[in-house]
């Protein structure tokens, strides 16, 4: 059996180092089983997030070589084994220690968007293609690889003005859903800084789920945005009832 | 007031999962401060590994469906040993929980005219699980979780509790530590629901992450909670086999609810044998067992399981009715679930033992102790229908979260005792205070070793005796046990502790496995074939002693009449 070097980011909010781990390789084998191997022989307190391993939790994001990735979705197998195998935290956000991040702030984002509220006196019917779009943006499973990559986040760190494509992504199934009251256009603008967002598509590129990030949220979103605050008519209707105010329907 | 960093709640609930934000739910919309403990994120918990769906008797495809067929096919798939009133409220309240749901933002798959879809699954006479593709789970996790959120219930991530607090004979909270930085924390409730899921990993081929270490079952019966049914441990058919890393990972059972084939070595569509009338959608403790007969037989697949092939139906619909099994295959072990057959056996899944509960309430015998979802035994019996566990999640959480705000309304502020914080405290300590001792990554392999191989599938009297005797040797070594580093997110010194829960539940399921002298669901005994007319009246009931482990075979509630008329019928 074939060994690879794993090298791997140990440390915490104080600073650290890397270190190179001797990997028995197995067929098959995922980053993640690499980093369990190596907390079973080598390193009990190798600090790493993890569930399901199987791509359905979206809990052991980190930057593989660079590339930000599932380890439990990255086989060893398509990696260069002749030099070590890079694997660091993802760098958007403070690290705790090792490959554990603090993602705190995303909880904190998520509680400004206001939850699915039906219109008044619905019939809970619909069709399958209607849900359909919004399905696609209901898989995501918060791995928060998107939020990683955004220049907005990770180069320009607009984390008090900017939401994430993560909650474009969450603001759009609501926005979608067929049977949904509330507009959280103003949020979207405000809170959310969706202005910020220049659609270079790096979130849609590293979305594990490959939900169409910026063509079918982002870009939809924008699109009412700009129907609602800078189209003539929509203006004259808001400045004769008002704003509407999110939860008003 | 202790040291240590102390949050006070009406109604504290540990873990996250389906059943504890359900129960979240209920109690902050009763009005009671509500707080949440996870060991993980919020949005993590096993609730979304569920994939094929909720079954709830809702007719919207089989009109002859209703609660009375769903109460039967889960008394029958249980073996009738089911808590029948557990069994009645579940198939009764399973379409409005399921109906609300989708009233708080869920999206399920549709019917031609608009309403909730509904598959077919094994064990349910009719098209009875309501499912969004094969990501039923996420999407019921996701709506709860935004909905606990909307209403204000406080969430504890990366928390995990190491005990419960007694005042007297009731309960006055938990104490726990917060992963990340390894500090301790005190909580003080007047009610606590425990909702912490099974106990997958104490087994070597698992479905189950490392968060299903049966700590609530640990914490409950170190507190004088009674348990149930631990003999019942489902090992569901089809987990993964190859490659080695991915082994026991999930294949839904939708596979087969959407026309999935079960074949030998030998092409043999093997279920002909072993139950001709249901075939692939034979109940999980059948099916698993047929495959595992099938391998020992000489008649497995290329890696040791058999071939489940769903290539015969259009590629197109594989990938939306199951779009995570086909990336899962493909990425993982490079077959094209549209093109070829999986590899498939049987992987430790789910708990149909647990706390024994009240069926209204989900009360254990603790005052103010309350426990639902895998937690909790007495709806599956012996053996749990697919679809049964998200249902379970929902009715019970929402009536755990109910009884939990009522019992807080009721009693005054229990008083939290030092000592046994400081006892707490010091219990976690001890392992970094080792000068020498074992990792528990090699105690915890070991014991995954030997409840694999001893108290499988298939058990004995002489293997469930030699595991006993193991388990002893293996808790000597636990309690040497040493960690190395520092406090701060020690994967190490967490799994130290999880090794304590999953001891003793270790000993309870060979213990209860041991009495039973039967054959029943998914309790097999290789020495004992049949099903025994003693113990088709008992449940295996297990307390505290001291330090010892007490088991009673305990008379199962009388079932009324009106049930039994409905269990007699075709």
């Amino acid at each position: 059996m074939a060994n690879a070097t794993l090298r791997i980011f140990r440390g915490d909010r104080e600073g650290g180092r890397t270190q190179d781990y001797e990997v028995p390789v197995a067929p098959g084998m995922v980053v993640l089983d690499a980093l369990h191997y190596v907390q079973a022989h080598q390193a009990p307190d190798l600090a790493v997030r993890w569930n399901c391993k199987c791509g359905r939790c979206g809990s052991c994001s980190a930057e593989v070589n660079g590339k930000p990735r599932l380890t439990c979705k990255t086989r060893m197998d398509e990696l260069p084994q002749d030099q070590p195998i890079a694997v660091q935290p993802i760098k958007s956000f403070p690290i705790v220690k090792d490959l554990v991040t603090d993602v705190s702030w995303n909880y904190k984002v998520n509680r400004k968007i206001p939850a699915f509220q039906p219109r008044p006196g619905v019939e809970w019917k619909m069709s399958q293609a209607e849900v359909d779009r919004v399905q696609e943006f209901r898989k995501c499973i918060e791995c928060f690889l998107c939020q990683n990559v955004c220049h907005v986040l990770r180069e320009h760190e607009h984390f008090e003005q900017f939401g994430g494509p993560r909650f474009f992504v969450r603001v759009a199934g609501l926005e979608m859903h067929p049977l949904d009251g509330v507009s959280r256009v103003e949020l979207l603008k405000n809170e959310m800084g969706i202005g910020l967002c220049n659609i270079t598509k790096c979130c849609t590129e590293v979305c594990p789920e490959e939900i169409h990030i910026t063509d079918n949220a982002i870009i939809p979103l924008k699109e009412r945005l700009v129907d609602e605050y800078y189209d003539p008519i929509h203006w004259i209707v808001r400045k004769i009832r008002g704003a509407k105010a999110p939860g008003a329907g | 007031m202790s040291q240590y960093e102390t949050h006070e709640h009406d109604v504290l609930i540990i873990g996250a999962g389906g059943a504890g934000l359900r129960a979240a739910i209920e109690a902050r919309a009763q009005g009671a401060r509500v707080g949440v403990v996870t060991k993980s994120l919020l949005g993590k918990a096993h609730t979304v590994m569920a994939e094929g769906g909720i079954a709830a008797a809702m007719a919207n495809l089989d009109a002859a469906d209703n609660w009375r067929v769903h109460f039967r096919d889960t008394m029958r798939g249980g073996k009738m040993v089911n808590n029948w009133r557990m069994a009645q409220l579940h198939a009764q309240e399973a379409p409005d929980r399921t109906r609300e749901l989708e009233q708080w933002g869920a999206l399920f798959d549709r019917t031609e005219k608009g309403d909730i879809l509904q598959r077919a699954f094994g064990g349910h006479t009719y098209r009875r699980l309501c499912h969004v593709g094969d990501r039923t789970g996420l999407e019921l996790i996701r709506t709860v979780q935004d909905r606990a959120v909307q209403l204000g219930v406080e969430v504890y991530m990366e928390c995990a509790v190491t005990k419960l607090l007694k005042d007297g004979d009731r309960l006055a909270g938990a104490f726990g530590y917060w992963r990340e930085q390894g500090r301790f924390v005190v909580f003080k409730a007047k009610s606590v629901v425990l909702a912490t899921g099974g106990i997958g990993k104490g087994w070597r081929i698992t479905s189950n992450s490392w968060e299903y270490t049966g700590d609530g079952l640990a914490v409950a019966y170190d507190a004088g909670a009674e348990l149930m049914d631990m003999e019942f441990v489902q090992f569901h058919p089809t987990g993964m086999v190859w490659p080695p890393g991915v082994q026991g990972i999930l294949v839904t059972e939708a596979v087969r609810g959407e026309g999935g084939i079960l074949r030998n070595k030998l092409g043999e569509r093997f279920m002909e044998r072993y139950d001709p009338k249901r075939m692939e959608l034979s109940t999980r403790d059948l099916v698993a067992r047929s495959i595992y007969t099938e391998v020992k037989e000489g008649r497995g697949s290329e890696h040791g399981g058999a071939y489940l092939d769903i290539s015969h139906q259009p590629a197109e619909y594989v990938k939306r009715k199951l779009p995570s099994m086909y990336h899962q295959f493909l990425e993982l072990a490079d077959v094209d679930i549209t093109k070829g057959p999986m590899e498939v056996g049987p992987t430790c899944h789910y708990m149909m033992g647990g706390l024994r509960v009240d069926a209204e309430t989900a009360a254990t015998n603790v005052p103010g102790l309350y426990a639902a979802g895998e937690t909790a035994a007495g709806l599956h019996g012996a053996n749990r229908l697919g679809g049964n566990s998200l249902s379970d999640l929902v009715v019970f959480g929402r009536r755990a979260g109910l009884a939990a705000s009522q019992h807080a309304g009721q009693v005054a502020e229990p008083r939290l005792d030092d000592d046994q914080v400081e006892q707490a405290a010091r219990e976690m300590l001890a392992p970094f205070e080792r000068p020498a001792g074992e990792s528990p990554y090699d105690i915890h392999r070991d014991l995954q070793e030997l409840m694999h191989d001893y108290v499988g599938i298939f058990r004995s009297a002489g293997d469930l005796q030699h595991a006993l005797g193991e388990l002893e040797k293996l808790r000597e070594r636990a309690e040497r046990v040493r960690v190395q580093g520092s406090r701060l997110f020690n994967p190490g010194w967490h799994l130290a502790r999880d090794l304590r829960s999953l001891l003793i539940v270790a000993e309870a399921v060979s213990r209860s496995a041991q009495a039973r002298q039967e054959s029943r669901g998914a309790h097999s005994r290789l020495d004992y074939p049949n099903f025994d007319e003693y113990w088709a009246r008992h449940n295996n009931v297990i307390a505290r002693d001291g330090e010892t482990m007490r088991l009673t075979a305990t008379p199962l509630p009388e079932i009324p009449d009106d049930l039994k008329k409905i269990l007699a019928e075709e």
